[in-house]
């Protein structure tokens, strides 16, 4: 067991990639109650969009100079894209019966997908991505590599900026209320379409932060990493209470280490060898959503319902 | 109103949808189509078509496309060289994405397509498995040029030695993890002087059953098996894999899986300062394994089917056409085995042919027969000599270990093996 703290590193890593997209399903759902299932797509485009503005800048600069830059062009892209999207595809349905938005950010993921596959200079295979210098970093028995500390301090800046923005600001009491009752909220004077852009606008961009953040972590991006991303991002939102932001962190880290840890520690149960392995990590992940969903079907944290935002 | 317009927008993004996934296929068709019977002169009157089946898109896709245009430059020099009078070939390629279930929906299209005579391809054995049964029962030959699982020629008990042919339509030009297993486990022992491996296989037909094989034939050696892990295909992340092989101490790691997955493992398994090689099979050996690993590869080892084709005077011009035309993917990996695969079907159907007074029979008869042709050929291909045994594998069992040196693959080692 002496790698349990490698392994628990390995998971929070992760997980917190998981955190940062899963904020952007959680906050939309929170508002409009819509499972943005696009989501995953705009993670992929904030990457790419990243990665284009990398390679437009003049070889041998900096990746230090180069990743704001990466940040700003890569936010700039997922935001505008989520924000079309709620304008032009979910706006028009809003009061539609639930499923048709739903179908409609399925095939919006598509869309996406496929562009990016199409008209991205060759998208359609894994392009290199930047990675950071230095490192491995030993901390104790932990090894952590300079693309974790990045996604790391970004989550952290990430989910802080958000806490205190929903908290103290004016907008975000207004996302606050209109998450309660957006009727009310109308009532009160809350320019309600506007709040719904704001939270599709955040997520979007802390989609970016994370397409970034794993091009960065694993040096390759691809047109269709946002599936898979952004099925466990929703899983990670569900399991800590869609809806509530605090819950989309904690179930992203929760999903995290629990996916790492259970495929590096089950196949050393006796009897359970065939369980094991990283091949069974998403089973693994999808028995902890079920039995969580069972004891507590609101999520970890659903109760919190005066945070939800 | 408001639910008219809903109406519209929703069925508006899904046609989009399926018209840009339509595009992505149609454009490959397009591609492939373009590219041949250019170059032919004949004042022919019939078209027969080779199908080719493989990933053109994705992942795998590489490799893939080496098959694609490793046919498409044998059918050109067949309608250049005027190889068969009377008869054009032209080559229609799709795209099955490595999934068996679009692999066998390809099948039934290229079988039900009349003027298709046979198919070249799988590069997936997973996809094969699929496949093979509706070109069996259309009576219709599938050469693939890369497919090594034993038990697609020699049934699931191979490995007791009970061999049972299931497909007689079913033949490859590349041959089996049988002798690749075993031979990279010899080359990993015997040469590297390796004693302990971590396994790790992609849980598909190919990559368990290689792994499967190299932990047999290693261990059988005297090597210990430090782990064995499974990864998913698509998988980004390897940071617990990567724990695990490091406090286990192995060696070397043998990975039985594509390039697509491997290349991350061992820029991850570097980056956590373990450094000890990868070694795989035919599925990792690509020069895109390089591209995205870097450095990260350097020593990292492949086995794969054959001798480099570089090294074969035969296959120069074929390199040669390759570059010139500006062919994507990878040549290198099965090209030479795809243009043999292909000369199999055109010389096959010369035969039928001769024996038919110069004449093409009826496309149903036309393809049963061209099964016994195949089983017959004997000629000297490009990749080295192509005949079948009686379970329809390539009697050409030579093999060679690649390793990644200052960033290319250099053959390090040639030979046949025999068990």
């Amino acid at each position: 067991m002496h790698t349990l703290p490698q392994q628990l590193a390995n998971g929070l890593f992760i997980g917190s990639m998981y955190g940062l997209i899963a904020i952007g399903y959680t906050m939309v759902y929170g508002i409009v109650q819509l499972i943005n299932f696009a989501h995953g797509e705009i993670y992929m485009t904030g990457a790419f969009g990243a990665l284009a503005v990398y390679t437009n800048l003049p070889s041998g600069t900096s990746i230090w100079l180069a990743l704001p830059l990466m940040l700003i062009g890569g936010g700039i892209v997922s935001v505008l894209i989520a924000v079309g999207a709620e304008r032009f595809a979910y706006r028009p349905l809003r009061n539609a019966p639930r499923l048709a938005p739903l179908i409609t950010a399925i095939g919006l993921s598509l869309a996406l997908q496929q562009a990016v596959f199409l008209w991205y200079p060759g998208g359609d295979n894994g392009k290199r991505f930047p990675q950071l210098p230095g490192g491995p970093y030993h901390i104790g028995s932990v090894d952590i590599q300079s693309g974790d500390i990045f996604l790391i301090v970004a989550a952290v800046v990430c989910m802080v900026a958000l806490a205190t923005f929903v908290r103290t600001s004016r907008t975000g009491r207004a996302m606050q209320a209109t998450a309660q009752d957006p009727d009310t909220a109308q009532l009160m004077g809350i320019d309600t379409n506007r709040i719904i852009v704001i939270a599709f606008a955040i997520g979007g961009f802390f989609a970016a932060v994370a397409g970034v953040a794993s091009g960065l972590k694993y040096g390759q991006v691809k047109f269709d990493i946002g599936f898979q991303a952004g099925l466990k991002a929703f899983t990670a939102a569900v399991l800590g209470g869609i809806g509530n932001i605090y819950g989309a962190m904690l179930g992203g880290l929760v999903l995290g280490i629990a996916e790492s840890c259970a495929s590096a520690y089950i196949s050393n149960i006796p009897g359970m060898e065939q369980l094991g392995g990283g091949g069974w990590a998403n089973v693994w992940a999808f028995v902890l959503l079920i039995v969580v969903l069972l004891v507590r079907p609101q999520g970890l944290l659903g109760e919190r319902v005066a945070d939800r935002a | 109103m408001q639910h008219r317009s809903l109406l519209i927008l929703t069925s508006v993004l899904a046609t989009g949808a399926l018209t840009l996934t339509a595009c992505g296929s149609r454009s490959n068709d397009n591609k492939s189509n373009g590219g041949g019977g250019s170059s032919s002169s004949s004042s022919s009157n019939t078209t027969v078509v080779i199908g080719v089946d493989a990933p053109l898109t994705g992942a795998n896709s590489a490799t893939g496309l080496g098959i694609q245009y490793g046919v498409q430059i044998a059918v050109d020099d067949a309608n250049a060289k005027n190889l068969v009078p009377g008869v054009t070939f032209k080559v229609k390629a799709l795209d099955d994405k490595a999934q068996p279930a679009t692999g066998q929906q390809n099948a039934t299209a290229l079988v039900a397509d009349n003027s298709v005579i046979a198919a070249i391809g799988p590069l997936n054995s997973g996809v094969a498995q699929s496949m093979q049964q509706v070109f069996a029962s259309a009576n219709m030959v599938e050469i693939s040029p890369s497919n090594t699982n034993p038990t697609l020629t020699q049934g699931k008990d191979w490995a007791t030695g009970n061999k049972v042919r299931a497909f007689k339509t079913y033949f490859r030009t590349a041959t089996t993890d049988a002798l690749q297993g075993g031979f990279a486990a010899d080359y990993a022992y015997n040469t590297l002087k390796k004693k302990d491996a971590f396994v790790v296989d992609d849980k598909q037909t190919y990559g368990a059953g290689l792994a499967g094989i190299f932990k047999g034939k290693f261990s059988g050696l005297g090597g210990k098996i430090a782990g064995t892990d499974h990864v998913n295909t698509g998988d980004t992340d390897y940071s617990t894999l990567v724990t695990k092989i490091k406090n286990s101490h192995a060696d070397m790691l043998y990975y039985g899986g594509q390039y697509d997955e491997s290349e991350l493992i061992t820029k991850q398994l570097k980056a956590a300062g373990v450094n000890i090689p990868l070694m795989g099979g035919d599925g990792m050996f690509s020069d895109t394994y390089i591209k995205t690993a870097g450095k990260a590869a350097e020593g990292d080892l492949a086995t794969s089917v054959g001798v480099p084709v570089t090294t074969l005077p035969a296959a120069k011009d074929f390199i040669s056409t390759y570059k010139s035309k500006g062919y994507p993917g990878d040549y290198g990996t099965y090209g030479g085995y795809s243009y043999d695969a292909a000369t199999a079907v055109i010389k096959g159907v010369k035969a039928i042919m001769d024996a038919n007074s110069n004449k093409l029979p009826a496309m149903t008869d036309a393809r049963s027969q061209l099964v016994d042709a195949v089983q017959k050929s004997d000629f000297d291909g490009i990749a080295g000599h192509v005949s079948f045994d009686q379970y329809g594998d390539t009697t050409n069992k030579q093999l060679t270990v690649y390793q990644v040196k200052s960033g290319a693959w250099a053959p390090v080692k040639s030979g046949t093996y025999n068990g």
